[in-house]
């Protein structure tokens, strides 16, 4: 058997997932990271993406939003503040985050304009990868 | 002495009650096992949540820099208390603990020259501190809309209060609301949300990178943390709410069921009079032929 790490992904309201991975691929801040057992401890927050999970079984894609993971030598914990299994994602979903996304960039203060502006683009970049044409 | 007639309308009338008290009883039995199935399953995340908070916060804590949500703003003249109350009434003490829990707490304040703002979150508290406290209400977030409180809700309401902080218009937020300990007992509860609180500031035990920096996780998270600690609130709310009710209500339907009891022996009582007097008046109208 394979090293296995817990891997735990929740949402505000439930537990979206808690089994043994192989390995779990991060939508970290700065770019995609992947979890393996023995992992140096690290806390990155989230940017609107794509999470997958390899466990012995197979791999699950998760769609994952806003919020952070903490990864220790055994552990991968991602807290999301919206999170869902990307067959449950539908393209109505995905127009409706960008279209709050688009929305939180217009009302953008000066300060926090570049990181609303991330924000919308990782959200279509989401749903791109998806297979999801998000509209203009 | 009410007639015969008046009694039995009044049974009637006491029995229909009873109906109606056992079925609302029903109903928050049923909406309580919802609600607390809803604070069970958002545990887990609160939980972690406050964990990675509250290393992270002492080990920010100290900094020159360190977020204002985190430290405040220096000052605590200007008080808001957020009080979260039902939007329905017939739950028993439920909201009038709470609100008296507000009350006691606002006139301390006063007494000590602080400033208080109210934003009050359901109906009924609005109601009963409107009389007192017209003028300290700054908001009010309506409830009645929402079918069931998700995190949406407490990230609105964090907003709203987030936005307020930013603006300058408070330096200590309390929320108020009940903690729901079990179906006969809930707990009017205070918590202080802004600047934030950790009952035990642990540091991290491993030493862990941070991606961004970690003044910059600190600042999301921070946000996040405060739509938990309402969003916990709310459910705790919830559901001590319907324990409220549902105890009420079997009160209630108790008590309609002694009322009824009594009803029924006063009415027998004079169904039984009313024929004795019939048979004495016959009696005596035979007697004195």
């Amino acid at each position: 058997m394979a090293d296995t790490l817990q891997f735990d992904l929740v949402a505000p309201e439930r537990r979206v997932a808690s089994e043994r991975a192989i390995q779990v691929v991060i939508p970290g801040f700065e770019g995609d990271l992947t979890a393996l057992p023995k992992h140096a401890p690290m806390i990155t927050t989230l940017r609107p993406g794509v999470l997958e999970v390899f466990t012995e079984k197979g791999s699950q894609k998760y769609l994952v939003t806003g919020g952070f993971a903490e990864i220790t030598s055994d552990r991968a914990t991602v807290l999301a503040e919206r999170s869902h299994a990307i067959e449950e994602v539908t393209q109505e979903m995905i127009e409706e985050m960008i279209a709050a996304a688009r929305a939180a960039h217009r009302e953008a203060k000066a300060e926090i304009v570049d990181a609303s502006a991330k924000m919308l683009a990782d959200m279509v970049a989401m749903g791109t990868r998806m297979g999801f044409e998000p509209k203009n | 002495m009410p007639s015969l007639k008046d009694l039995k309308n009044r049974i009637g009338s006491v029995k229909n009650t009873r109906k109606i008290t056992k079925a609302m009883q029903m109903v928050a039995a049923a909406k309580l096992r919802r609600a607390q199935e809803a604070a069970e399953a958002a545990r887990p995340y609160a939980e972690q949540m406050q964990k990675v908070m509250s290393g992270l916060a002492a080990s920010s804590t100290g900094a020159a820099n360190a977020p204002r949500l985190l430290v405040g703003t220096g000052s605590d003249k200007v008080h808001m208390l957020v009080v979260m109350t039902a939007e329905r009434g017939l739950c028993g003490a439920f909201n009038s603990s709470i609100v008296r829990q507000a009350r006691g707490r606002i006139n301390d304040l006063i007494r000590q020259g602080k400033t208080v703002k109210i934003l009050t979150v359901g109906r009924k508290g609005r109601e009963q501190l409107k009389r007192d406290f017209n003028d300290l209400m700054v908001g009010h977030i309506d409830l009645s809309e929402v079918k069931r409180v998700g995190y949406d809700t407490a990230r609105q309401i964090t907003d709203d209060l987030i936005e307020r902080f930013k603006a300058g218009e408070f330096d200590v937020a309390t929320i108020f609301f009940s903690r729901f300990r079990s179906v006969i007992s809930q707990e009017p509860t205070v918590q202080q949300i802004i600047p934030a609180v950790f009952e035990a500031p642990t540091a991290f035990s491993t030493i862990y990178s941070f991606e961004p920096t970690e003044g910059e996780i600190m600042a999301d998270l921070l946000p996040r943390g405060v739509a938990t600690q309402i969003f916990a609130a709310l459910l705790e709310n919830g559901a001590s709410e319907q324990g409220a009710r549902m105890s009420a209500m079997d009160s209630a339907t108790r008590n309609a069921g002694d009322m009824i009891d009594r009803l029924t022996i006063e009415y027998n009582r004079s169904r039984q009079a009313a024929i004795t007097k019939e048979l004495i008046e016959i009696i005596s109208g035979a007697e004195a032929l």
